[in-house]
């Protein structure tokens, strides 16, 4: 073979040269490439890099649970795990993968997909919950697709769970995910996702109840594995909450008023505690702890006895008969009347041109020569369509107002019903016009628009036996309100004085409803019982409960009784929802006090209402140093 | 004009420029493997670069000629044992590329890109004038084409792709007039169709993800989107040693491999990367320099198909990173954690190094 030499050709020498000068330009290139992303572009990519390692993820604080007065447990938590979506590096939502995502997570692509979108604005190191209480199956997929889908994650949350399910379901309410009218309240502490108190007791007292999140910063591989942590920063556990609700009375009263609809209350009229509260039909809160499927909540909606109603605070209906007390009240109180004012019975009456029947016309003749001791006894409707026409309006209603009816209890309650104590002026802004002499007859046996609440009814009778003095229902000791930081209440009792006579008289008259013959509640009568109260029967619906109502059009059956008739240390109050007739809520009445006395008489201490109030107080000293264990 | 062979003559500097780097890259192999479950992949490249530089020095030793003048049967055993490869040879991740030898994998295409220089040199040692034929444009593509059908039949289009620098290396020096460059780009460029038609989905992606990065941040370009956020992520200065979170946890692909340069950059920062491009210059200026100065054109023909492959190799590697190129399998030479490679480009070295040492010989 020939070799030839360079130095016989120096045009290829000079192309060697245009090749150095040509690597040293691309060279250049590359350097301006890599100038341009670490000089230029270097914050930029600095965050995405941190963001590729760091993840935030919350550590739940579990919420603090809900007692009986007693410390037994209406509300726990239990722990579950949460589907967490982290959404650091958002171009990887393409459809495909939320599809995917959905799938294995069995949930619709179009919710996801609206959640993302949702969510989008908020801050990007925020995870999102896809969802709560996680299934095996959910688990299992979310640790088999670590690599295909890092940004899903799991957290150990603690989930809300009622272990006496529907019991006083009412009165505890629900936790839910909290709504973005919520979170976009100034100054809201909340974040989508964050689990809160929705409806009654968790509502009401969900600052208490819920605590405060923690968060873990930590660092992350690729394929979303843990690690190592840099900073945590302690979740704060939410208070227990000891309420004034008994269990062992609420079984009772849930078991008397049975699978009717309507509700129960009973009250202690010396503190204004609420010892049961009952709502028929009930629902169970644990359908609300995880996201509430759709077909539940469909039908708690659609029912048309309204099971999210808590009707012991929410119904809106006319009291009936119960309300000749206040009637009572205001003709004793001014003067109109004495005790022994007589009315004759013929079973109906004639007033301003108009024909009132009394509730047994056409059952038998009127009740013959009534006082008022009587007329209260056999709720002589004659009797007081005659103190009606005697009062008028105003002092009805002025009497009714100052003991308690027409305005909110201000029980420590969401959503309280405020009732309605009709007047000229009333007649005047609602409607328009003005006011018909012959509604203050219907008013003056608690027909036409009166309305209450039982809570209400509970309440105004309660202070009416104890001479006017009306006190707050609440569930919450305030005491441990105090105690936990809540404000005092203002207007914990409220006086409104009315004469001894009075209340005698009227105390007298509800003892003989139970205890004499003719008595309209003597199904609550029974040797060894002191029960005294007025029963109702209501024929007026209100708008409300319309719907419920058409069909089959029953009154509703009241009852407000109380125990022992002297001196009451409970007061209870009942309504059947289309009862028909106030005899069948009379029972129901008798067994919450029959249920209330028998415990009372097998008193023992309570075995743990001592040491719960022990944990309560170490709970509030501790509280704020108190780690959790988190998640994973 | 008869001189003695002088050991000092032989490019040291060559191998020295070559030693500093593959020490740069030891060190980032260690940072960004130790405590995963790759370590050990810096003491292997470790033995590698040692075996490398012996075999370096051995072939200095030995005339050039001695290669050029058997080229013919190099070139037949390469082809041969690619085809052999093809048929008989261990499917490993998808791919025939490499022979298993006692527990160890090969791969032949390394040691083909170092026939292939040596069969251009060969080609254009005894060609006379200062122009390429047509003949020649079609030979010389033929000599190359070959071996690359059959590499990227493995499938490895990367290093098919790193055969065709050394036939432009040598077309241009050789004497190609723009004429027949452009004609030869015209064909390219009605060729590409039907290429795109012989590339696998994979391959596809990765080219649809280089056009449009931002379609899919999870596959092909996720790749490329990662190593580009540990590079900027860098900075100036780098985060340090062990301390690239990237490469370290995953997020940069085979970080200690053909990603090595993004996990180095990430740590070492802008200055890092200035000094590692430095040092690359230097080596393939001095591969130049070395040409222009061989004894003959065998032996500057040798040179520059080296240094074409080097330079192919490293541009596309280290603009990849950075979204100049689409992301290939190409290695980072003298970086890049791989016995083949490493064996490759220090063979070559020893090549080079037996010009250089001949430069006043013969």
């Amino acid at each position: 073979m020939e070799f030839r030499f360079p130095e016989d050709d120096r045009s290829a020498v000079r192309r060697i040269a245009v090749l150095q000068y040509l690597i040293s330009a691309i060279f250049l290139a590359l350097l301006i490439g890599y100038w341009r992303l670490q000089i230029g572009q270097h914050r930029q990519y600095l965050e995405a890099a941190e963001r590729n390692r760091i993840r935030n993820l919350p550590v739940i604080a579990p919420r603090g649970r809900i007692l009986d007065r007693e410390g037994r447990i209406l509300a726990d938590n239990f722990p579950a795990f949460s589907v967490l979506l982290t959404r650091e590096s958002p171009d990887a939502f393409t459809p495909p993968r939320i599809a995917g995502i959905a799938r294995g997570l069995g949930i619709d692509p179009g919710d996801l997909q609206a959640e993302i979108q949702r969510t989008a604005k908020l801050p990007r190191f925020q995870p999102i919950v896809l969802k709560q209480s996680a299934t095996i199956e959910d688990i299992a997929f979310v640790e088999a697709h670590r690599v295909e889908y890092p940004e899903l994650d799991l957290l150990q949350v603690q989930q809300r769970s009622y272990p006496k399910n529907t019991l006083a379901a009412a009165a505890l309410g629900y936790v839910g995910e909290v709504s973005e009218e919520m979170i976009a309240q100034s100054g809201s502490p909340y974040r989508p996702g964050d689990v809160v108190g929705k409806f009654g007791v968790e509502r009401t007292y969900d600052s208490i109840l819920s605590g405060r999140d923690g968060m873990r910063r930590v660092v992350v591989n690729s394929r979303g594995q843990e690690m190592g942590s840099m900073t945590t920063i302690n979740a704060l556990p939410g208070n227990d909450i000891r309420l004034t609700l008994d269990i062992d009375l609420q079984l009772a009263a849930e078991a008397a008023l049975g699978g009717r609809p309507g509700a129960v209350v009973a009250i202690d009229p010396a503190t204004g505690e609420v010892l049961a509260m009952v709502s028929h039909p009930s629902f169970d809160p644990n359908d609300f702890a995880r996201r509430v499927d759709r077909e539940t909540w469909q039908k708690l909606t659609s029912d048309p006895d309204k099971p999210l109603m808590n009707k012991a605070i929410q119904a809106h209906l006319a009291p009936g008969s119960v309300f000749k007390i206040f009637t009572g009240a205001a003709a004793l109180e001014t003067g109109t009347i004495k005790p022994n004012f007589t009315v004759s019975c013929p079973g109906v009456i004639t007033i301003y041109g108009h024909t009132y029947h009394d509730w047994v016309w056409g059952k038998r003749a009127g009740h013959g020569s009534m006082d008022l001791h009587s007329a209260i006894v056999n709720s002589c409707d004659v009797y007081f369509y005659t103190l009606g026409k005697m009062l008028g309006i105003e002092k009805i209603a002025f009497f009714a107002k100052r003991l308690g009816l027409g305005a909110r209890t201000g029980v420590d309650l969401p959503g309280e019903d405020a009732g309605l104590v009709p007047s000229p002026e009333w007649a005047r802004k609602v409607f328009k016009r003005r006011w018909w002499a012959g509604e203050t007859i219907s008013v003056a046996i608690g027909q036409g628009a009166v309305a209450v609440t039982p809570l209400q009814l509970a309440y105004s009778i309660a202070g009416i036996v104890s001479g006017g003095t009306l006190r707050r229902p609440h569930l919450a000791f305030q005491g441990q309100l105090l105690a936990l930081g809540g404000a005092p209440e203002e207007k914990n009792v409220r006086e409104f004085p009315i004469s001894e006579e009075t209340v005698d008289a009227l105390s007298k008259g509800m003892w003989g409803v139970v205890n004499e013959g003719g008595g309209t509640g003597a199904a609550a009568r029974e040797p060894g019982l002191d029960i005294a109260g007025k029963t109702g029967t209501a024929q007026v619906v209100s708008a409300e409960l319309q719907a419920a109502q058409t069909g089959t059009y029953k009154n509703n059956a009241w009852f407000v009784g109380y125990s022992p008739s002297a001196k009451p240390e409970i007061v209870v109050c009942a309504l059947v929802l289309r009862g028909d007739h106030s005899t069948v809520a009379v029972p129901v009445v008798r067994d919450v006090i029959k249920a209330f006395l028998e415990k009372k008489g097998s008193r023992r201490p309570p075995p743990n209402q001592l040491q719960t109030q022990v944990r309560v107080l170490s709970q509030l000293q501790n509280s704020p140093a108190t780690p959790v264990a988190s998640g994973r | 004009m008869k001189r003695r062979l002088r050991f000092r003559d032989a490019g040291w500097v060559l191998l020295i420029l070559a030693l500093m780097i593959a020490a740069v890259g030891i060190v980032e192999i260690y940072s960004t493997t130790a405590h995963t479950a790759l370590a050990g992949q810096a003491r292997r490249q470790i033995y590698w670069i040692l075996l490398g530089t012996f075999l370096a020095v051995l072939v200095s030793r030995l005339d050039y000629h001695l290669f050029v003048e058997q080229a013919i049967w190099l070139y037949a055993l390469s082809v041969t044992s690619l085809v052999v490869l093809l048929v008989v040879g261990p499917r490993i991740g998808g791919a025939r590329r490499w022979f298993a030898l006692g527990g160890m994998t090969f791969q032949v295409s390394e040691i083909v890109k170092l026939v292939i220089i040596v069969g251009v040199a060969a080609y254009f040692a005894d060609r006379p004038g200062k122009f390429v034929a047509w003949t020649d444009i079609a030979k010389v593509g033929a000599l190359v084409g070959l071996p690359a059908v059959l590499v990227a039949l493995q499938p490895d289009l990367g290093t098919a792709l790193t055969f065709f620098p050394i036939a432009a290396a040598g077309l241009f020096l050789g004497g190609i007039r723009a004429r027949q460059v452009a004609v030869l780009a015209l064909l390219g460029a009605l060729m590409l169709p039907v290429g795109w038609h012989f590339l696998r989905p994979y391959q596809r992606e990765r080219l649809t993800s280089y056009v449009h990065p931002k379609q899919d941040t999870q596959g092909s370009s996720y790749q490329g989107t990662q190593a580009r956020i540990a590079i900027g992520s860098g900075g100036f200065w780098g985060k340090g040693f062990g301390n690239g979170t990237q490469s370290r946890l995953g997020f940069v692909p085979v970080s200690h491999a053909d990603f090595v340069f993004a996990a180095f950059a990430e740590e070492q920062g802008f200055v890092g990367t200035l000094l590692v491009l430095l040092l690359y210059v230097a080596l393939l200026v001095r591969l130049l320099d070395g040409a222009q100065s061989a004894g003959d054109r065998a032996g500057m023909f040798l040179m520059i198909g080296f240094a074409a492959i080097l330079f192919f190799q490293i541009v596309v590697n280290v603009g990849m990173m950075i979204g100049f190129f689409p992301i290939t399998g190409i290695p980072l030479p003298l970086m890049s954690q791989g016995g083949s490679a490493a064996v490759f480009v220090f063979l070559g070295l020893g090549l080079a190094m037996s010009v250089e040492m001949r430069r006043f010989v013969n």
